[in-house]
């Protein structure tokens, strides 16, 4: 197993996202290493991309404000670099596939490698269009995050038996965004998933408050927060490393008394 | 071959949560294409409801006017709803009603596949929801009151650049969220697989009756076949027929906007590069990170950074030639058109008059040449007047 199982070795893991260069690349460090102090399991690092079709209205806008400051792919590196410097926490991409045919694929994940990303998710590559860069990536030992959507039914054992790092469950139908109820039976999806699969299953869409976690990590192994943490930064700007170590703390905490 | 490629070109590059409706809408098309009852129903409405077939006419002025080859128009302005977006329309909110959905979505750009989807979704009962970019519900002021007349609702996108490909996006966020009893009408032969060979077969009536159409009038097949491409539904219903006819040139226009050596064009084969986009691998104007390019036309309908991926695999292999045409060009081949045949055109099938009044001289008059004329023009004409000068507001 890659790295990322340590994400799952310390409770229920919590998993954190933010826009790489939302305000700056630089600013992403800082929020990324708050994260990490403030007990973040695994950190998400979204590639910027100009068509974000599977993101609600909060990320999208975190995606332009990104793009405004030019953030370029070489700059999502650099951030990984530096994130590296300091801690081993693992680390994988939210990236559209563009992004990454345009970059070359064998480039992009010998770069991964060199520079210390654990995985990739990428929303717009399901299970059948896999081999588009599936052995780019393997050679390299980059894992390819698969997800497992409400409307995946029959579809859950195949995706959860080809599961590397993690298996991502989108809790909700739509796309991403904090919301007040979350009704999919995520029990019976996980637990079909884990006839299948050793590799964990982190549930990530919509989740935003710590009775939200608390309950999700009682039934998976972990939850994932993106829109939450990037209102965070939308609201505070340069500010938001403080803010973002507080809300992390409290989601790990739930998260961990979810699983006890 | 892998499921629903053209080469390398098409794919199912969608999110997973719409992985099982595409697959059931797959496997649903391919039993209704086969079906006799649901293609007498399609034939029963395409010609008792929208006109069809539609005329091959004779442009007797605009060749005796340019000396060369005769020149056809394949007549899909004179299609109900004025384009030939109703072809695709009817056949797509027909399907949906087979498989049981109560409600369509789809996206627009001119506004002309939303009127058709919204038109057909009136006349069988459907819910329709229609997402516009803002920028063009304001140039398109009137088509959006024709979609509420027709009582469908519609979005005006404020993500992105908020046009056309913004729509695209909006109305896949909208149906990933709501999938179960919708269905997502893609106007353009574009889109995860089955959409663009659904939509070009759909379309495919154009080619099928023109080249019938041909062969009484002429009695012989014509030397080229032209479209206006944008995502290249009208294009590839006019093509398709003819691309086993190894001698028929088939020639896509594409718009040049303002030219392409500016960065305001929407000419995808002539500057892009191969990306996957929009479900799809195919060829997309994009930066040097593969972010997308903002586009520009003067026409709202090929003002699209991406092409169809059965297009890309006819230039791929050399089957098609596409060639970039300026919106002062269009423009000159709209008045043109108006002058000679008393035929006022949609900006969009003016990209293609253009190119054929620049071939036709250099053939003889033994040859023929089909443009498919995919809209009419009415929508343009307040647009065309401030292009020209004239203080003219709908």
């Amino acid at each position: 197993m890659s790295k990322i199982g340590n994400a799952f070795n310390n409770g229920k893991a919590f998993i954190g996202f933010l826009t790489a260069g939302d305000p700056s690349i630089e600013k992403s460090y800082e929020f990324i290493m708050s994260m990490v102090q403030a007990g973040a399991d695994l950190v998400e690092i979204g590639i910027p991309f100009s068509d974000p079709i599977a993101e609600g209205v909060v990320i999208q806008e975190a995606n332009i404000r990104a793009l405004s400051v030019h953030t370029r792919l070489e700059d999502v590196f650099r951030l990984v670099t530096m994130v590296r410097k300091e801690s081993q926490v693992p680390l994988v991409f939210l990236t559209y596939v563009n992004p990454i045919y345009n970059y070359g694929k064998d480039t992009f994940f010998a770069k991964c490698k060199e520079t210390g990303v654990d995985g990739v998710i990428i929303p717009d590559m399901p299970f059948e269009e896999r081999d588009e860069c599936a052995a780019e990536a393997k050679m390299q030992g980059i894992d390819i995050i698969s997800m497992i959507a409400p409307t995946s039914k029959d579809r859950i054992r195949e995706i959860a038996r080809m599961g590397e790092g993690f298996l991502y469950i989108v809790s909700s139908m739509g796309v991403t965004g904090t919301r007040s109820e979350i009704k999919t039976n995520l029990k019976d999806i996980i637990d079909v998933a884990r006839t299948e699969t050793q590799v964990p299953c982190a549930v990530g869409f919509g989740i935003n408050t710590p009775e939200q976690a608390e309950k999700i990590a009682a039934v998976s192994d972990g939850v994932i927060v993106g829109s939450a943490i990037v209102k965070i930064i939308a609201k505070y700007g340069n500010d938001a490393a403080a803010p973002i170590y507080e809300y992390v703390s409290a989601m790990k905490g739930a998260a961990i008394k979810g699983g006890a | 071959m892998k499921t629903g490629r053209f080469g390398p070109f098409g794919g199912q590059y969608i999110p997973e949560t719409l992985m099982n409706e595409i697959q059931r809408l797959d496997k649903a098309y391919a039993y209704y294409k086969k079906d006799p009852e649901f293609q007498a129903q399609l034939k029963d409405l395409l010609d008792n409801y929208a006109n069809r077939p539609s005329l091959l006419y004779y442009a007797g002025k605009m060749t005796e006017n340019l000396g060369g080859a005769k020149i056809y128009l394949k007549r899909e302005d004179l299609n109900h709803t004025g384009a030939h977006k109703i072809n695709n329309a009817l056949g797509q909110c027909l399907l949906a009603k087979k498989m049981g959905k109560t409600r369509v979505i789809a996206e627009t750009g001119a506004g002309q596949h939303g009127v058709a989807t919204a038109t057909a979704a009136a006349f069988m009962g459907l819910e329709c929801e229609v997402f516009m970019g803002e920028v063009d519900t304001i140039r398109q002021a009137l088509n959006v009151y024709r979609m509420e007349l027709l009582g469908a609702k519609v979005h005006a996108v404020t993500s992105g650049t908020r046009v056309l490909k913004d729509a695209v996006n909006e109305a896949m966020r909208e149906w990933v969220g709501r999938v179960e009893d919708t269905h997502y009408v893609i106007g353009s032969t574009m889109g995860p697989h089955p959409f663009p060979m659904m939509v070009r077969d759909f379309q495919a009536v154009i080619s099928k009756e023109a080249r019938q159409q041909i062969l009484e009038k002429e009695g012989k097949l014509p030397s080229v076949v032209m479209a206006c491409v944008g995502g290249g539904s009208n294009a590839m219903g006019m093509f398709y027929h003819f691309i086993e006819d190894a001698n028929v040139r088939l020639i896509g226009c594409e718009a040049a906007g303002r030219g392409i050596d500016t960065p305001q064009h929407a000419a995808t084969i002539a500057k892009g590069t191969v990306g996957i986009f929009h479900g799809m691998k195919s060829i997309f104007c994009q930066d040097d990170q593969g972010q997308i390019d903002e586009v520009y036309s003067i026409s709202a309908g090929l003002d699209y950074p991406g092409i169809g991926p059965e297009h890309a695999y006819l230039h791929d292999i050399g089957r098609a030639e596409y060639i970039p045409v300026k919106d002062n060009e269009a423009v000159e081949a709209f008045e043109y058109l108006a002058r000679t045949e008393g035929i006022i055109c949609a900006i969009e099938s003016a990209h293609a008059v253009y190119q054929a009044m620049q071939i036709a001289p250099r053939l003889s008059r033994e040859e023929s040449i089909i443009i498919c004329l995919s809209g009419r023009g009415d929508k343009d004409v307040a647009a065309i007047a401030r292009y020209k000068g004239r203080d003219l507001h709908e």
